[in-house]
């Protein structure tokens, strides 16, 4: 794909969660140690986002999706690794001169009642970051924007001097979403932005997202656990396991022929309507901390293949079809 | 087959300052002995209230203001404090959402399996501490003896889920009722507890009323199903004929919203608007604001809860058959 819109190569990150100097002492053989305790969140993650698609990455909890989205966003400095957005590199950037990737990369969380601000009203959180990123633009044109973003995600202009808390779930995404649009961003991180609604609401949500891509020409890159919705909205998706990318593929590839053992029993745990029992493949024992990653394959502790060389050496993401990529032995 | 639990117009109220809030508005049901049941709806249709008012758990301001609760053909409405404590526990018992607020954290997992059995039954501790075990052992925890004498902290989610549903088994009780039991797992542990919550039921010979707002665990677990709205039973029957054949407009909207059964990439089937909140249900029927086949008959008279066929399946909608 030569349209490349953001390329993350060989991505690290890691979280010292060792606390104080007081708290890093224990006693080892009666000799006192200072010891470090790291989180590994991300483990040399590369992949291309191309221009227009939807870009999905699943998961677990802890699997280090959502860490991948801030990282990338720059809301984390990553351990080593590259984040090109078109051929310009933006993980080495200062502040400032980050300034004009930050309006073209928007993001939408997952909580819509953590993530607006209670004490401003809909107004004052859509017009923050347009005057913040156009300091020459007129009050005049600020609002005109602010009626032409809300009608498009159907809230209707006169409730602009609203506060959140007058607005139900539902409407108080459409507004995040508002927020992500109003500076006419290219590329939307969007971390798990209808797990918190109800299913006649989510339909609504995912329709407006899907919307706004089509009419804006935008990038999505979408952040879920709920694999039903990443089987209906993706281009491609990515698979993630502790820190690794297990699998990565386009979305019906990957739901249709599963190669990772991983995703496969990912794949089978997905409850649908019409079953009559959870038919599941089940794992062996349980998600290993981020602590201490085993050695080797991440999932050879859980894999109902592992073999030998798995606990030896980690496998590299090779390539076994027409842009399918998977990091396993077998 | 015999009825275990039965009940008849149930109406729960919130008395607030400015009035009575109804949150649920007159359900009846019934629930054999080893049926399984699944409570589904949106966020405020009144699920969760409809489990507690059955084990008569309200807490201020919500009170049971009309119909009637049979347990095992004792109406619970009239039990003393004392005699809902020796059913509620011991032969009903609730799991709940979130097993890390369920679980005291500075007791041992044993000591509150211990305590709940000692709680209702004639033991002494070691025998206590022989069930607690058998019970664990049933859950599928490795290494139960060693797990007993852990907190809670030092179990991942999945496992935590599984303590809560062991120390909801240890009284044997004959019906379990479960609010959201796995919506805070994953995908792979939900199907796990699931699985176990299932075969329990089946080898124990509980019933089981699972509260849900996802669909398709109701149709993974469930034989009977009932579909709230506002406060109010919309539709019931068997689980696998009303989802394969919904007739209310309300479950067919949410079956058809639901990602999965359509072309990846194409537009979802939304349900317009947002189910009113408990201060302004609307006349009539309370769902004809968002329904596309409503008539003005939806706009002034409330339909009832009808049979339609010979299968238990009943329906509250004017406009069935037109």
């Amino acid at each position: 794909m030569n349209n490349s819109l953001l390329t993350v190569n060989n991505l690290v990150k890691r979280f010292d969660i060792s606390g104080g100097f007081l708290e890093q002492l224990s006693l080892d053989n009666g000799r006192l140690v200072r010891k470090h305790t790291i989180v590994k969140a991300l483990n040399d993650v590369s992949f291309v986002i191309s221009s227009g698609e939807t870009f999905s990455v699943v998961g677990e909890s802890g699997c280090g999706k959502s860490t991948l989205a801030r990282t990338i966003l720059g809301l984390y400095p990553p351990e080593s690794g590259e984040i090109y957005y078109g051929t310009e590199r933006i993980d080495n950037l200062t502040s400032n001169k980050m300034l004009p990737y930050r309006s073209k990369m928007q993001m939408i969380f997952q909580d819509p009642y953590a993530s607006l601000n209670p004490r401003k009203t809909v107004q004052q959180t859509l017009e923050e970051p347009v005057l913040f990123h156009n300091k020459s633009i007129s009050n005049k044109e600020a609002s005109e924007r602010i009626s032409e973003v809300m009608m498009q995600v159907g809230i209707d202009p006169l409730w602009v001097g609203r506060y959140p808390h007058e607005f139900s779930g539902g409407q108080r995404q459409r507004i995040s979403i508002a927020r992500a649009l109003m500076v006419d961003p290219e590329f939307i991180v969007a971390d798990e932005p209808v797990s918190a609604l109800d299913v006649s609401i989510q339909a609504q949500i995912l329709n407006l997202l899907m919307d706004a891509q089509e009419k804006r020409g935008l990038t999505y890159m979408f952040i879920t656990h709920d694999l039903s919705v990443v089987e209906h909205i993706s281009t491609r998706v990515a698979v993630m396991y502790l820190g690794v990318l297990c699998e990565l593929a386009p979305a019906k590839e990957l739901f249709s022929s599963p190669k990772h053992p991983y995703t496969q029993a990912l794949l089978s745990a997905i409850p649908r309507v019409g079953e009559k029992r959870p038919r599941h493949i089940k794992l062996r024992g349980e998600v290993p901390t981020p602590i201490n990653l085993p050695s080797g394959c991440v999932f050879n502790g859980r894999c109902p293949y592992v073999k030998d060389i798995c606990t030896r050496e980690k496998p590299e993401l090779r390539k076994v079809g027409n842009d399918h990529f998977i990091s396993c032995f077998l | 087959m015999d009825t275990l639990l039965k009940v008849k117009d149930l109406e729960v109220k919130f008395a607030l300052r400015f009035g009575d809030l109804t949150a649920i508005n007159g359900i009846s049901f019934s629930l054999n002995k080893g049926e399984r049941l699944g409570l589904v709806g949106e966020s405020g249709a009144g699920k969760s209230v409809a489990g507690f008012a059955i084990i008569n758990l309200l807490s201020k301001p919500g009170y049971i203001s009309e119909g009637e609760v049979i347990f095992n053909g004792r109406n619970m409405n009239r039990l003393s404090g004392e005699e809902m404590r020796d059913i509620r526990g011991n032969e009903i018992s609730m799991i709940f959402q979130d097993p890390m607020m369920t679980l005291n954290p500075v007791l041992t997992v044993g000591t509150q399996m211990v305590e709940t059995l000692l709680a209702h039954k004639r033991l002494n501790r070691m025998e206590a501490e022989k069930i607690a075990l058998e019970k664990l052992e049933k859950v599928q925890i490795p290494s139960p003896k060693k797990r007993l004498k852990q907190y809670p902290h030092e179990f991942s989610g999945g496992m935590r889920q599984r303590i809560v549903i062991a120390i909801a088994l240890i009284t044997n009780p004959s019906l379990i009722i479960a609010d959201e039991p796995t919506t805070a797992l994953d995908v792979t542990i939900q199907a796990d507890i699931m699985d176990l919550l299932l075969s329990l039921c089946e080898s124990e010979d509980m019933s089981l009323i699972l509260i849900t707002h996802d669909l398709s665990v109701v149709s993974q677990v469930t034989e009977k199903i009932i579909v709230m709205y506002a406060g109010k039973i919309v539709e019931t029957g068997p689980t696998d004929l009303v989802l394969r054949e919904p007739l209310h407009p309300y479950t067919q909207g949410l079956l058809k919203a639901l990602p999965g059964s359509l072309q990846p990439g194409s537009r979802l089937n939304q349900i317009p608007g947002v189910m009113p909140t408990l201060t302004d249900i609307p006349l009539g029927c309370a769902f004809h604001p968002r329904c596309e086949r409503r008539d003005t008959i939806c706009e002034v008279e409330t339909p009832d809860l009808i049979n339609v066929d010979s299968h238990d399946r009943m329906v509250a909608c004017h406009m069935l058959g037109r």
